[in-house]
Order: structure tokens, then C-alpha cells, then sequence
């Protein structure tokens, strides 16, 4: 194999297993890569031979030897965004667009798809995970394609379509009366009771790699080059450290050129204890109870917030979070000036880059790349009461041109006059 | 005060297999006193070298996260169970 688990405190190896943490020390595990193994397979060359997915990045990735993919995930669009630059007053901004990562419409997909295929590695027949909602899409998806059963864990307040969207794959969901931080609490302790493959519990150091895939993208897609800036959305706090991680990976084997990168991280203000901590200059974060609509970021106790705090301070990066109104106004603004439907967390981000450009904490003629975690087809509570539904016209030329007299200010015009035969 | 605690699965052979241990204490500080003299060696799996809890260890307290409730200045009531929960993190420094 070319890559273990490894404590990252202790450093102690625990080769590849379904698990997260060290029995020595209570630290987390991550995974190792034998780069010198790694490089030859993993150059610009090879990369551009692989499929228009994640996949063409499995050199780098945890999966069981001549594992055969089963989803198309990952490969998303980064999109320029020259009419949201303006409007923010930036120049060269780009979106990375997991909106439409496949299958589910998230960027979870990505963890789900290199969890799973340990999952099978390691013999589980029943996949399982505490979501927040897009991960549960996810893992539901994921498990019918693969044929695993899945139980899902949710707190009981969800966005309805994320839980039908969970419902429709078959998988089994239980809802718990309870905060995310609360479910995620339940499924450590299920998860060591019962031989389940949790993928954010026991498969977690293998599923928070396949977020690097999204680091791998935006650095390809912009020409094997790196942004000055990524701005990312914050819940567990995993994306933002692994897209660093990626960048690094990239470094290191020569795909790009080194150069230093900040990364920024957004939050709802109900729900900002890594943004809070940034902002206090503190390293450690207090566990909030979330009160915000953007349920898929809304963790109190971010597990990877520690790491997020200092990926963010280190590299000179900086975090914001705003509140539901300005969220809601910037999924309608990134609608409305990209043709980019988002959820809520993709609210935040856009709020956090529009503070972080008025702030100049990031200048206007940098690369930036905002991280577009989610589609806004499941968040569509979120624009409640934004949008009247007007009364319909009958099916007639004269009653259109009345219909724009009266809503738009524009003269209604005739038919022509018809002329005899 | 009689509380119980909960030991996860990766430290109960430290705890000679038990995954449920009562215990006497006022506080957080003398539960943690408490387990050390019952089990020695689990002290150095739930404090740092400065005596300070882990940084990846989570105490509940009846299913709440002690933090909300004092941390450790919280007053045990009779009967309290306690969670150790290890915090599932993925990232790197």
C-alpha cells in the first residue's frame, strides 16, 4: 500500500483499519502517503489521461488496490464570475461549483465516494453517518448505487427535501430530537457498539481525504496553478484543511509552482465558533448552540475547528460570518449575477468574500476562488415569502401586452390591423 | 456524589474491561482524580502533560457538553452520567 494511517500527535502507525482515533494518546489519525511511490503516477500527463472526475486524481487518494469507481463525483466547474466581481468590487473571482458534483449535489459526495470504498474493503454491510443533511443525500446515494444498507442519523429539524432526498434512496433515517452536535455525540458512541461503517466516525481519516479533490481541481482547472485566496464555508471544519493539503501534495510532487495561498473560512453568525475564535485570536474554539437557517453548517463543536484555526491564522487568511438575512441576499445575488442556485452555506461564503473585499483583507486583482459547497433545490425554505407568485394571464396576445402596461411600465402595443384578401 | 462514567471502547482496557465505573466526586477535577486512583494508567489518555483535559476528549454530563454547563466548575448532582467521547477529527496542522 501506498499510504497508512498515522497518528498525528504521536505519530504511531496504525496501518489501514476502520479507525479514527489513537488508543495511545486520543489523537486523530490521518493518512500517510508514500510519496516517492506516489509521484510517477501522479503528474500533469497522467492526470489528463483520467476521467472527467475525482478519480483522475486516485494516485492520491486512500482506496483499496484496483478499487473500480462507482460514481461519477467531483470534476465540477470552476466558473469565472465576472458579474458577482463586480458587484463585489473584485476583479478575478472564480467559483468552484460543487452545486453540481454528482450524485447528490454537494461536496460531499466527494468524501463519501473514498469512504465507501473502504467501506466494502473493510467488509461492513451497513454504511452509516450523523449528517447535517447533505451528507446523509450523500451516503444515501452512494449506498443504493453500491448496494450497502444505509441507516442515517439527523437531527429531526432538517430542511425537508434533504430528508427526502435521503428517504428516496431507501435508506433507513432516524431523526433525533436534538442539535447536529448532539446526533454526531449519539453515532461515537453507536459507532462503538456496532460493526456499522460510519463514514465520519471509523472511516473518517479516509473519507475527509476525498475533500482534497477539490484543492486538486481548483489548482488544475486554473492551469496548474494556485489561487492567492480560497474562500470556504465552515461547519466540522475538514474542507478548508484538506484543500491545503491538496495544495501542498501539489507542491511537493512538482505539479505547481510553491507559493503562499490564504485560505478564509465563512460562518453563520449563529453558528461561527471557528470564526469567533479567529477573531478572538484564540486557538482553540468554545462550542456555540447554533441558531441559524444554514443548517448544513450549523456544528457548535466543529471536530477539525482547532486545525481550521490554524491553517486560517497561519497563512496570513482571515474568517467571517454573517447573519441569515445577508445570507439569503447573497444566495439570490450569486443567483442572480452567475446563474449559480446555492444553498445556504453557499450564502455564506459569497456574505463572508463581500466583507473580506470591503474589509481589504482580500485585494480586488488576486486570484479567488469561493468554495460552492451545495445546491439551493434543497434550501429552498430559505427564500420563504422572497418571491410572489403573480396572478396567471389568460393564453392572449392583448392580454400580455396589458399584463406589461401594468407590472412593467411599458406601452402595450396592438395587434397589426389585419389587411383583406 | 455518585456519578457514573462511561468509558469508550479504546480505553476500556485501561479500566480492566469496564465499560461503566462509578465514582465519587464534586467536580470535574476530582472525577479525573478519582479514575486515577482506581486506574493509573488511563491518566495520561485523558490529561496533557500540564494536567489539563485533552484537547480531543469531550465530557458530557447527561448528554450535555459539560462546557455549557461550567466546564469545571460544574457541580456533580447525584446520579450524573458521564460521557467521555473522543472528538472525530480528520485534519492536520
Amino acid at each position: 500500500m501506498t499510504y497508512e494511517l498515522r497518528c498525528r500527535e504521536c505519530g504511531k502507525s496504525w496501518g489501514n483499519q476502520p479507525r479514527s482515533i489513537c488508543d495511545d494518546c486520543f489523537s486523530p489519525l490521518e493518512v500517510f502517503y508514500d510519496y516517492d511511490a506516489v509521484r510517477s503516477s501522479f503528474t500533469r500527463e497522467r492526470i489528463a489521461q483520467g476521467p472527467a472526475s475525482m478519480w483522475r486524481y486516485s494516485a492520491l487518494l486512500p482506496l483499496p488496490q484496483d478499487y473500480r469507481p462507482t460514481v461519477p463525483a467531483g470534476f465540477t466547474p470552476l466558473l469565472e464570475a465576472p458579474r458577482l466581481a463586480q458587484k463585489l468590487g473584485a476583479q478575478r473571482l472564480y467559483l468552484k461549483n460543487d452545486a453540481v458534483c454528482q450524485p447528490s449535489l454537494s461536496f460531499k459526495d466527494r468524501v463519501v465516494a473514498v469512504a465507501l470504498s473502504q467501506a466494502r474493503n473493510f467488509g461492513f454491510e451497513t454504511v452509516s453517518c450523523s449528517s447535517t443533511g447533505n451528507l446523509a443525500n450523500s451516503v444515501a446515494a452512494q449506498a443504493a448505487r453500491n448496494g450497502f444498507k444505509a441507516v442515517i442519523f439527523i437531527p429531526a429539524d432538517l430542511e425537508p427535501a434533504k430528508i427526502l432526498g435521503t428517504q428516496v434512496f431507501g435508506a433507513k433515517l432516524v431523526r433525533i430530537s436534538g442539535s447536529y452536535d448532539q446526533v454526531n455525540r449519539l453515532c461515537s458512541q453507536i459507532a462503538d457498539e456496532r460493526h456499522w461503517g460510519f463514514v465520519n466516525v471509523n472511516l473518517r481519516p479516509y473519507y475527509a481525504e476525498g475533500s482534497k479533490t477539490v484543492g486538486f481541481e481548483i489548482a488544475e482547472q486554473l492551469g496548474w496553478r494556485l489561487p492567492d485566496n480560497v474562500v470556504c464555508p465552515m461547519a466540522g471544519g475538514s474542507l478548508i484543511i484538506k484543500i491545503k493539503k491538496a495544495f501542498e501534495e501539489l507542491i511537493h510532487l512538482g505539479l505547481v509552482e510553491a507559493k503562499p495561498v490564504k485560505y478564509f473560512g465563512a460562518q453563520a453568525t449563529g453558528c461561527s465558533p471557528i470564526s469567533t475564535a479567529v477573531k478572538a485570536g484564540n486557538v482553540d474554539i468554545e462550542p456555540q448552540k447554533p441558531t441559524t437557517i444554514a443548517r448544513s453548517l450549523a456544528i457548535g463543536n466543529p471536530a477539525d475547528g482547532h486545525y481550521a484555526i490554524k491553517v486560517i491564522t497561519e497563512s496570513g487568511g482571515w474568517s467571517e460570518d454573517v447573519s441569515d438575512p445577508e445570507l439569503v441576499e447573497c444566495i439570490q445575488l450569486l443567483a442572480e449575477s452567475e446563474g449559480v442556485f446555492t444553498e445556504t452555506a453557499g450564502g455564506v461564503t459569497v456574505g463572508a468574500a463581500r466583507k473580506l473585499y470591503d474589509q481589504g483583507r482580500i485585494s480586488p486583482d488576486e486570484t479567488t476562488v469561493l468554495c460552492i459547497t451545495g445546491n439551493g433545490l434543497k434550501t429552498t425554505d430559505a427564500l420563504a415569502g422572497k418571491y410572489e407568485l403573480e396572478a396567471p394571464i389568460a393564453p392572449k396576445f392583448a392580454e400580455f401586452e396589458k399584463y406589461m402596461e401594468r407590472t412593467l411600465d411599458v406601452p402595450a402595443k396592438d395587434l397589426p390591423e389585419p389587411v383583406g384578401a | 456524589m455518585t456519578i457514573t462514567v462511561q468509558i469508550p471502547t479504546a480505553l476500556r482496557r485501561l479500566t480492566a474491561g469496564n465499560a461503566r465505573v462509578t465514582c465519587s466526586a464534586a467536580n470535574l477535577g476530582e472525577l479525573f482524580t478519582a479514575l486515577d486512583q482506581q486506574f493509573p494508567d488511563l491518566k495520561s489518555h485523558l490529561r496533557d502533560e500540564s494536567g489539563e483535559i485533552r484537547r480531543f476528549l469531550n465530557v458530557y454530563v447527561n448528554e450535555e457538553d459539560i462546557r455549557f454547563l461550567g466546564g469545571k466548575t460544574y457541580a456533580f448532582q447525584d446520579g450524573d452520567e458521564v460521557l467521555l467521547v473522543p472528538s472525530i477529527a480528520g485534519g492536520r496542522e
